[in-house]
């Protein structure tokens, strides 16, 4: 028998009981819903994460002071030395492109007559281009110099040149002065680095009143903020095609022999690349759990769809027996009621992916990362619904089939 | 003519071998020639329904012969069977059993949908034989929107869609009032005299089995009597005028 009989067939049926058949769907719209809106909003999510996590730099290695314990305070003797720094970079010095050493410095407003552009001041060495990945546009970056003698020099962004300056204004060498509450600090342009929108400095207020970073000598701000000598917290970065993991391994082993007898601290260390596999299972686990979530739902979706058909072979026994009578095949009666089953499922399938797609946009715009629609996960949801449909369809299918076509045409 | 069924002693049974053994069927023989209108006729639990589905291939003797057009029913299985069912006999039923939701063309069109006949040519069929029972200004109509003298109409042109051995009509008139059964019964009588049509008409109803050319009588599983009928159908009509 056509097909395509079978198939408006199945839709007239359908449209005389509008709500049942929507009833019907509502797991397999639910189930199917669930899995393409979390895709949508998971994949929109891991490249974001992704994409930032790479500009921070994947060959980075975060080191940091961990307290061993509650309730200990941090001593002048406990902090990591400019010593420690030197041998460990005179050890590894085939592996290390670069230490990067932040301080953050005062957040304030630069000013030149009406022209303003909010910033955050941060005490940056001599390294943190090569651990950032921050470009250059003009003039140079913090030297070592600048740093030991804590000059009053800065490197800001071209979004704050755009701000502050005329369009053919040369701002090196220019002076700038940041207000920050009473008090005003004046630095000397040396250079202008390209301002990266990411996902970590979009903030609410928009773009126009984001601060950008604007980099300062780190030992003017350690004086400054009368910061003891030491380090607490600081970034390698490991040289291209170099084993980041290893040197990691490296760095926590290095450390581990100035701090072993230390009661109170130690030092770890962790690498980026490590923190995005450590994400991407997290996003892993949960997309498993939702799609755990949606396919109980459309197991019992499937079962609805199920009991709907079972219902539906009952109520037209008559009709089955007469087809029977008119010479309908079991074939025939069977692929009648599956590609019915087929259709309910296809139709709330679709109505789930509609239902996905709009479900994936609005949770990303709200997570602020754009959505990618997944076409692979599209398709496996249309296969998958079929899938349903000719599962679930098959048992009510035969059961219809094997009527005895007596029993059937007597049925009241 | 040649003879369309051939049944030899057929006997039926249910629930075969268990202490409810029933027999139904008890020694049927019966032979219908091309071209006849026959009636069997028999009261409730006599076994005529019984005899009807085996005629119409829906069951199997239990033991005994049944030749239909020349094929043993006997050694057919389902898909074979639904083929005799669907070339071989045209069913018209006592409640019409039109498929609901489904207008009167699609109806007539369906048992050359699973005969496998294309669209173009199932249309044009439909339309003829709507024509032939003058329904052909409702084929577009669904069931729930004829009254039962056209239903059984519908009905009847989808029995013929396929060119069938027999009709075979069960009560046909039994939920028609008076008049409108008068006009079904007409059109048997037209597709027996014009078209050559062989029908079984089964009934409980003495009058109605008057107008067929030979009336078989059942009574608990046998065949009782047969009587001949020389004026039949339209003379029997004009008689009773």
């Amino acid at each position: 028998m056509n097909l395509l009989e079978n198939i408006s067939l199945a839709i007239a049926g359908l449209r005389a009981g509008k709500m049942r058949a929507l009833l019907t769907m509502l797991g397999i719209i639910i189930g199917i819903g669930a899995v393409i809106g979390i895709v949508t909003i998971g994949g929109a999510l891991t490249g974001t994460i992704t994409g930032s996590m790479q500009t921070l730099g994947v060959g980075n290695i975060i080191v940091s002071m961990q307290s061993r314990k509650d309730n200990v305070y941090l001593s002048r003797e406990d902090k990591i030395s400019d010593k420690m720094l030197a041998v460990m970079r005179q050890r590894f010095e085939g592996e290390i492109e670069a230490i990067s050493i932040t301080e953050n410095g005062d957040s304030g407003v630069v000013r030149d007559g009406r022209r303003e552009a909010k910033v955050s001041t941060v005490g940056a060495n001599s390294d943190y281009p090569a651990a950032n990945n921050l470009t250059l546009q003009q003039g140079r970056f913090i030297s070592v110099v600048d740093n030991a003698k804590q000059k009053k020099v800065a490197v800001v962004s071209d979004k704050l040149v755009g701000d502050i300056f005329a369009k053919n204004e040369n701002p090196l060498g220019r002076e700038i002065k940041v207000y920050s509450g009473s008090a005003i600090k004046t630095y000397v342009i040396i250079g202008v680095y390209k301002y990266e929108r990411s996902l970590m400095n979009v903030s609410v207020m928009g773009e126009g009143d984001t601060p950008t970073d604007m980099y300062v000598p780190l030992d003017l701000v350690r004086k400054e903020r009368n910061i003891w000598p030491g380090y607490t917290y600081f970034t390698v970065t490991a040289k291209q095609g170099g084993d980041a993991k290893k040197l990691t391994q490296d760095i926590i082993d290095f450390f581990d022999r100035y701090y072993h007898n230390n009661v109170n601290y130690t030092v770890s260390a962790f690498s980026m690349e490590s923190m995005i596999a450590q994400m991407s299972t997290i996003m892993n686990t949960v997309s498993i759990a939702i799609s755990v979530i949606a396919a109980i739902s459309l197991l019992v979706g499937g079962i609805g769809v199920m009991n709907i058909m079972l219902v539906s072979v009952t109520e037209r026994t008559r009709e089955i027996g007469t087809r029977k009578a008119l010479g309908a095949r079991n074939g025939a009666i069977r692929l009648q009621f599956i590609v019915e089953s087929v259709i309910i499922c296809l139709i709330g399938g679709v109505i789930g992916i509609v239902f996905g797609i709009i479900l994936g946009n609005v949770g990303a715009a709200l997570l602020g990362a754009r959505a990618a629609l997944s076409m692979p996960a599209v398709a496996i949801a249309v296969v998958f619904s079929s899938a349903i449909g000719i599962f679930f369809g098959y048992y009510p299918a035969n059961k219809a089939a094997r009527l005895d076509p007596i029993e059937a045409l007597r049925y009241e | 003519m040649s003879d369309i069924i051939q049944m030899t002693d057929v006997i039926k049974k249910f629930y075969t071998g268990t202490p409810n053994e029933l027999t139904i069927l008890k020694g049927i023989s019966l032979t219908v020639r091309e071209g006849e209108f026959v009636s069997i006729v028999g009261v409730s639990g006599s076994g005529k329904s019984t005899l009807m589905n085996i005629i119409g291939a829906l069951d199997k003797p239990t033991s005994g012969e049944y030749i239909l057009s020349g094929e043993d029913i006997k050694a057919m299985n389902d898909n074979k069977l639904s083929a005799v069912r669907n070339r071989r006999i045209g069913f018209i039923f006592q409640t019409f059993n039109l498929i609901p939701r489904t207008t009167a063309l699609k109806n007539v069109e369906l048992p050359m949908l699973y005969a496998g006949i294309s669209k173009s040519r199932r249309v044009a069929r439909a339309k003829e034989l709507l024509e032939l029972v003058e329904m052909a200004d409702r084929m577009k109509h669904l069931p729930s929107e004829l009254s039962g003298g056209q239903k059984q109409r519908v009905a009847i042109a989808r029995a013929m869609a396929n060119e069938p051995d027999i009709l075979l009509a069960d009560e046909p008139t039994g939920a028609l009032d008076t008049e409108t059964g008068r006009l079904v019964m007409n059109i048997f009588h037209r597709l027996n005299r014009e078209n050559g049509k062989t029908v079984v008409l089964i009934t409980h109803n003495p009058e109605l089995a008057a107008e067929t050319s030979r009336i078989l009588t059942i009574s608990d599983g046998l065949i009782i009597n047969e009587r001949v009928n020389k004026k039949y159908g339209i003379a029997a009509e004009e008689e009773k005028a």
